[in-house]
């Protein structure tokens, strides 16, 4: 195995479309390290982004703000002006690992690791989050739903890296939230697990949403019923009800370890429902 | 495979060594520079026994490359105090009997400091988030909980 | 601690809280554990495991292994020397298999090698052929008859015939007419409950160094609970002499029974012999999780009858537990347990073992007991509920007490209970109020404790302190507790004693640091000891005043005349006579070997409240509160200590950890990501209180403390999820996915 730490994300892409053999991507290391620990791949080559310019900065950008993919989840909720902006995906980040892990891990990271039960996506797929890729072709942006394509899999070619993610800016009145089941009250992957985007007018009637289910399905998923159910209400108890029936019946879980389908399906219409209260109250609505 | 050269500064000292690409930190601190105070639970980082602080943040080192902490500065559970004297929270590990088999106790110890660090008077609350990610299996926490409020105390009027 | 009332000894040391001998070294990261050792030349062991559940090895060609650079030995079951014993054949399959792999994780073949990434390299090369069989990893699957056999002729002649080959032993336990019992209640509840395996989950995986020479000297530095019993096994695998072996035990981080089995040090010294160099093999966690031993899996019947008002007329349970691919006695233990906190006049316990693909079973605190005991403790709390009953006054009305006929035979003599219950009663935590969706449990516990073969030596040095050798790996803080008793015993301050753990080769045997046994016998064993050198003390003050031997005394740490006609002379202190013992007839030691006899039962009574969210399943522990006789707390941080670490495992069996093995059977989630153990923000604080009845087996009234405390929480937990949500979970762990499912009708 080589390990090479390249100063530009050019030359990181670069040497990673190069390689013939297995490459890994390596910011926090918390995905990659355990893989290598547990025998799962064996790389020819690991690429260190961390000493490229800009991976581990937080800036503001059009209103919203541009996060360095290596950005660690510590230092997002360090950041008193991105928490206000983006409740919800800076709590999300934060539930990824122990405090620890949040020393280094990384919400590009967690994307790329590809797993549908990932903290952080839900929320960016809630928060309309862009990503920046550069590769052999140079930099091209990304919705951040259009990544993950499987377990495990994600869209971008070979030689590709995300190199930084957009959150733009909110418009009035908008907030999101992030909510997960897990057994223990940390340490767990999630179960099943919810993002909410939301935006209301003077009235409190919901004029936008995204709604994002995470570990129901082969990846995280954008479910547009659920977003339906709810715009154009006040969340009262009838559109919590649509929301969490959309929710649980786009569900398309497995049995695991961790969960069966029955739990699944059932908990993730609880989620939705609750992180849209959050959500709705965090944007001004009513409880 | 081919070695990497690093260096770095660990517990204050500049330290260099030599490690494979996929060697872990806590490979190295254990296997080749015999500082063997952060113990391997899981190798995984579910466990939080290897923690130590790099650059200031903790992280387990078992999820940190060797090579990685060129120019950085670490410091284990053997740079927590000097000389003959020991740190307030190591005092008060003993006095509050918070360690049974204390394999453990390196790493909470680690990740107590860097909490006390940042919130100097934190809630039990918030210290039982914050060492969620060590795992101990002899006290039920109880004990660590009362140690290192008490450590916090007499820091804080230090 | 509460005042019970029973006249006590007054102790000067004994039941205070000074610091332990360990704590520097443990907190500033110098203890060395297991894997800490280094020898010069030393190699890495690596074990190959086998990925089937049930197989029979064809063949083992090791040939591309040995022959890659820097392997320098590679072992199999052939290199360990084969047992005629069939307990110790059991171990030496299990440490290395020959015929058959019976589990999944079952150590199949080792390297040595210059290091990590060559040893992987070289496991890889080694080729395996397996024949696959039938697996079965469910115990009640195991018992239909037409079930895949484990191990076939294992069945002892206690099996009644036309069971499943897999059923290894029965026994029973009781006394009394059921029938006319059961005629006698007002109402007769049965139910059939499961619990999960669950992992010991020590933090510390398992480790050792050996270093073995071609004339058969041998050397083993490793984590275990018992060295003694480590060079009792390895000595004929290898097919050396105890003498030539010698065993040193390292720091433990942390065993709960799962370091009482012994696993690769026979595997490290056979690398050792092979390669001419020290062997260093240490676990990986999921090795640890795969391959060592967890408790019992079971499946329990349980029916008891009760009055009206409240007492039981009798009492049946029916136990199927499996110790995986082993016989394994454990079901003999929850048999005999499973009733022991009440007086009953009919009472019956059935067992049965079952042999299953599952890795062999290892003591994991109170082995069989918290499992039997919640079967019957939630039948009792059911009870409790459908006849409108305070659970705490009907265990109190049922109460074993001082003469109670046990329901495994003995007669009880003083014992803890019944204080340990009021003491419950009378505690704010029992008539605190509760919120929505919140429930309250309670469960008694019971734990034998052991006392078993012992040997300290103390030795006075002519500084006037005192060294004692045992031969116990502390787990816990011993060490401090035996110092204490020293100190105690020879009137001397605890600073002047310190406590080692001596290897194998500067003791007489002794048992494994197991069975709640430590303070209790090695506590006592130290106290003879201590009585042994006080004698020769006496004599030596005797000696130099020129009286009579049996005229001197010993008071308050020094030797005195023992009345008035013995003559005036002034106390000669221990640092006196220690001064001078070079001169007066040479060194001063005094030792103690026995077997210890008469460890008092101890009993527990845990109280816990929990919040269920109705939505998802989720249980919150929200108060928790311990009681337990402890006889005499020695170190009353240690016994608060096991009461809270023992009461937290039990919460992590009752809720979320469990072994999940797939249809292929193996194991799903070997790691502490998916082994979920509690971490600190799941738990409230562990409340204590420390009840001491002493007792009448030892001269400061101690009982062993640390298994007890795992038994009461699974029914507590359960009994007050069920109270929370107003339905039975006769499943264990409660895992959202299971409560969340009864709440919508199953």
């Amino acid at each position: 195995m080589q390990y090479a730490k390249p100063k530009t994300a050019t030359e990181a892409a670069r040497l990673l479309g190069a390689e013939t053999g297995v490459t890994r991507v390596l910011a926090g290391g918390t995905d990659v390290m355990v893989q290598l620990k547990a025998g799962m791949v064996e790389p020819a080559l690991i690429v260190d982004i961390k000493g490229i310019p800009g991976i581990r900065s937080i800036t503001p950008e059009a209103g919203g703000f541009r996060i360095g993919a290596a950005v660690s989840g510590l230092e997002l909720g360090d950041h008193a002006a991105l928490c206000a902006m983006f409740p919800g995906v800076t709590e999300a980040a934060q539930l990824i690992g122990s405090k620890q892990v949040q020393g280094r891990c990384s919400m590009v990271g967690n994307l790329c690791n590809g797993s549908p039960a990932a903290d952080a996506v839900p929320a960016l797929f809630a928060a309309n989050a862009v990503v920046r890729i550069e590769g052999p072709n140079g930099s091209r942006d990304a919705a951040v739903e259009t990544i993950p394509t499987a377990p495990g899999r994600t869209s971008l070619a070979k030689g590709e890296i995300i190199t930084s993610v957009l959150l733009p800016a909110p418009v009035p009145h908008s907030a999101d939230a992030y909510l997960r089941f897990i057994p223990r009250t940390e340490m767990d992957i999630a179960v099943a697990s919810a993002g909410v985007s939301l935006t209301i007018d003077a009235s409190g009637t919901i004029t936008a949403a995204r709604v994002a289910l995470g570990a129901v399905a082969p990846t995280v998923m954008l479910v547009d019923a659920c977003a339906a159910a709810i715009i154009g209400t006040k969340l009262d108890a009838a559109a919590q009800a649509a929301l969490e029936q959309a929710a649980s019946a786009a569900c398309k879980p497995i049995d695991d370890k961790r969960g069966t389908i029955e739990f699944r399906t059932k908990v993730a219409g609880v989620l939705a429902r609750r992180a849209a209260l959050i959500a709705y109250e965090r944007a001004g609505g009513r409880k | 495979m081919k070695t990497i050269q690093v260096a770095t500064t660990i517990n204050g000292d500049a330290t260099e060594f030599v490690c494979a690409p996929d060697e872990s930190l806590l490979d190295v601190l254990r296997n080749r520079l015999g500082l063997t105070g952060a113990k391997e639970g899981c190798g995984t980082g579910d466990c939080g026994a290897c923690t130590v602080t790099l650059d200031g943040r903790m992280v387990c080192s078992c999820l940190v490359l060797g090579a990685e902490v060129e120019g950085s500065t670490i410091t284990t559970i053997e740079g927590m105090s000097t000389g003959d004297a020991l740190h307030p929270l190591q005092q008060a590990f003993i006095d509050h009997a918070a360690l049974q088999c204390g394999i453990c106790t390196p790493g909470i110890l680690v990740a107590a400091k860097a909490l006390l660090d940042r919130n100097p008077d934190p809630t039990d609350t918030e210290l039982r988030y914050w060492l969620a990610g060590n795992l101990c299996r002899c006290t039920g926490y109880d004990k660590i909980i009362a140690a290192v409020q008490d450590a916090a105390a007499k820091m804080r009027t230090a | 601690m509460m005042d019970t009332g029973v006249s006590k000894r007054k102790f000067k040391q004994v039941g205070t809280r000074p610091a332990r001998p360990d704590g520097v070294d443990k907190v500033k990261g110098r203890a060395m554990y297991g894997a800490d050792m280094t020898a010069p030349g030393m190699l890495t062991g690596r074990i190959l495991r086998s990925p089937h559940a049930h197989a029979e090895i064809v063949s083992i060609d090791v040939s591309e292994a040995v022959a890659l650079t820097g392997v320098k030995a590679v072992v199999t079951g052939a290199d360990l020397v084969a047992q005629d014993d069939i307990a110790m054949r059991d171990i030496q399959i299990n440490v290395l298999a020959t015929d058959k792999v019976l589990y999944d994780g079952h150590a199949v073949a080792a390297v040595a090698a210059v290091n990590a990434d060559v040893a992987r390299a070289a496991l890889k090369l080694i080729k395996v052929t397996y024949r696959a069989l039938p697996h079965v990893t469910d115990v009640d699957a195991a018992m239909a008859p037409d079930a895949p056999v484990v191990q076939a002729g294992r069945s002892l002649e206690t099996v009644p015939a036309g069971m499943s080959a897999n059923v290894t032993n029965q026994c029973e336990f009781g006394h009394g007419n059921l029938d006319a019992g059961f005629a006698r209640a007002d109402l007769v509840i049965e139910r059939s409950f499961t619990t999960a395996a669950t992992h010991q989950g020590y933090i510390e995986p398992h480790a050792c160094l050996a270093s073995m020479t071609s004339d058969g000297k041998a050397e083993v530095w490793c984590c275990t609970q018992g060295h003694f019993n480590v060079r009792s096994i390895c000595a004929p695998l290898l097919g050396i002499e105890a003498s030539q072996l010698r065993v040193t035990a390292s720091e433990i981080g942390g065993g709960f029974g799962g370091k009482t089995a012994v696993f690769i040090e026979p595997v490290a010294l056979a690398l050792s012999r092979k390669s001419g160099r020290p062997v260093k093999i240490v676990m990986t966690r999921d090795e640890v999780f795969k391959a060592t031993g967890p408790t019992v899996a079971t499946s329990m019947d349980v029916k008891i009858g009760m009055t009206k008002d409240g007492r039981i007329t009798a009492g049946d349970a029916t136990l199927r537990y499996s110790g995986g691919a082993f016989p394994c006695g454990t079901v003999e233990m929850g048999a005999q347990s499973a009733f022991a906190a009440y007086d009953l006049e009919a009472v019956r316990t059935l067992g049965w073992n079952v042999l299953t693909n599952r890795p062999k079973e290892a003591a994991y605190r109170a082995p069989g007991a918290p499992q039997a005991i919640y079967a019957v403790e939630s039948v009792i709390d059911e009870l409790c509920q459908k006849l409108n009953l305070d659970p705490l006054d009907v265990r109190i009305k049922n109460a074993a007490t001082k003469g109670t006929l046990s329901s495994y035979g003995p007669t009880f003599d003083d014992i803890g209970l019944m204080a340990t219950l009021e003491a419950a009663k009378n505690h704010p935590h029992y008539s605190a109020p509760l919120g929505k969706n919140q429930g309250r449990g309670l469960s008694a516990g019971f734990w034998f404790n052991f006392g078993g073969n012992t040997s300290v030596s103390l030795t006075v040095n002519t500084d006037g302190t005192v060294s004692v050798s045992e031969g116990n790996p502390d787990i816990g803080g011993s060490r401090a507790s035996i110092s204490l008793m020293a100190a105690e015993e020879l009137g001397i301050g605890y600073d002047k004693v310190r406590t080692i753990i001596a290897d194998t080769a500067s003791l007489g045997h002794n048992d494994n640091t197991d069975g709640s046994r430590v303070t209790f016998a090695v506590g006592l064993a130290t106290i003879h000891a201590a009585r042994d050198v006080i004698k020769k003390m006496c004599g030596r003050a005797a000696r130099m005043w020129d009286i009579d031997e049996d005229a001197v005394t010993w008071v308050d740490g020094a030797a005195v005349p023992a009345g008035d006609n013995a003559g005036k002379f002034p106390p000669m202190t221990l640092a006196e006579i220690a001064a001078t013992s070079l001169q007066t007839g040479g060194p001063l030691a005094g030792h103690h070997e026995f077997t210890a006899d008469g460890a008092g039962v101890s009993f527990g009574v845990h109280l816990c409240d929990i919040e269920v969210d109705p939505e998802t399943g989720h249980t919150s522990v929200l108060r928790y509160t311990v009681f337990q006789d402890a006889g005499k707390a020695v170190h009353p941080d240690y016994v608060e200590g096991q009461m809270q670490g023992g009461a937290v495992q039990g919460i992590g069996w009752a809720l979320n950890e469990e072994y999940i093995y797939g249809r292929d059977g193996r194991l799903q989630n070997a790691g502490f990501l998916d082994y979920r153990i509690p971490v600190a923000s799941d738990l409230p604080k562990i409340d204590t209180v420390i009840l001491e009845i002493p007792n009448p087996g030892h001269p400061y009234g101690v009982r062993g403390v640390g298994e007890t405390p795992i038994v009461p929480p699974l029914a507590a937990v359960s009994n007050a999820v069920a109270r929370a949500i107003g339905m039975r979970m006769t499943s264990l762990p409660m895992s959202p996915p299971r409560i969340l499912k009864a709440l919508s009708g199953g």
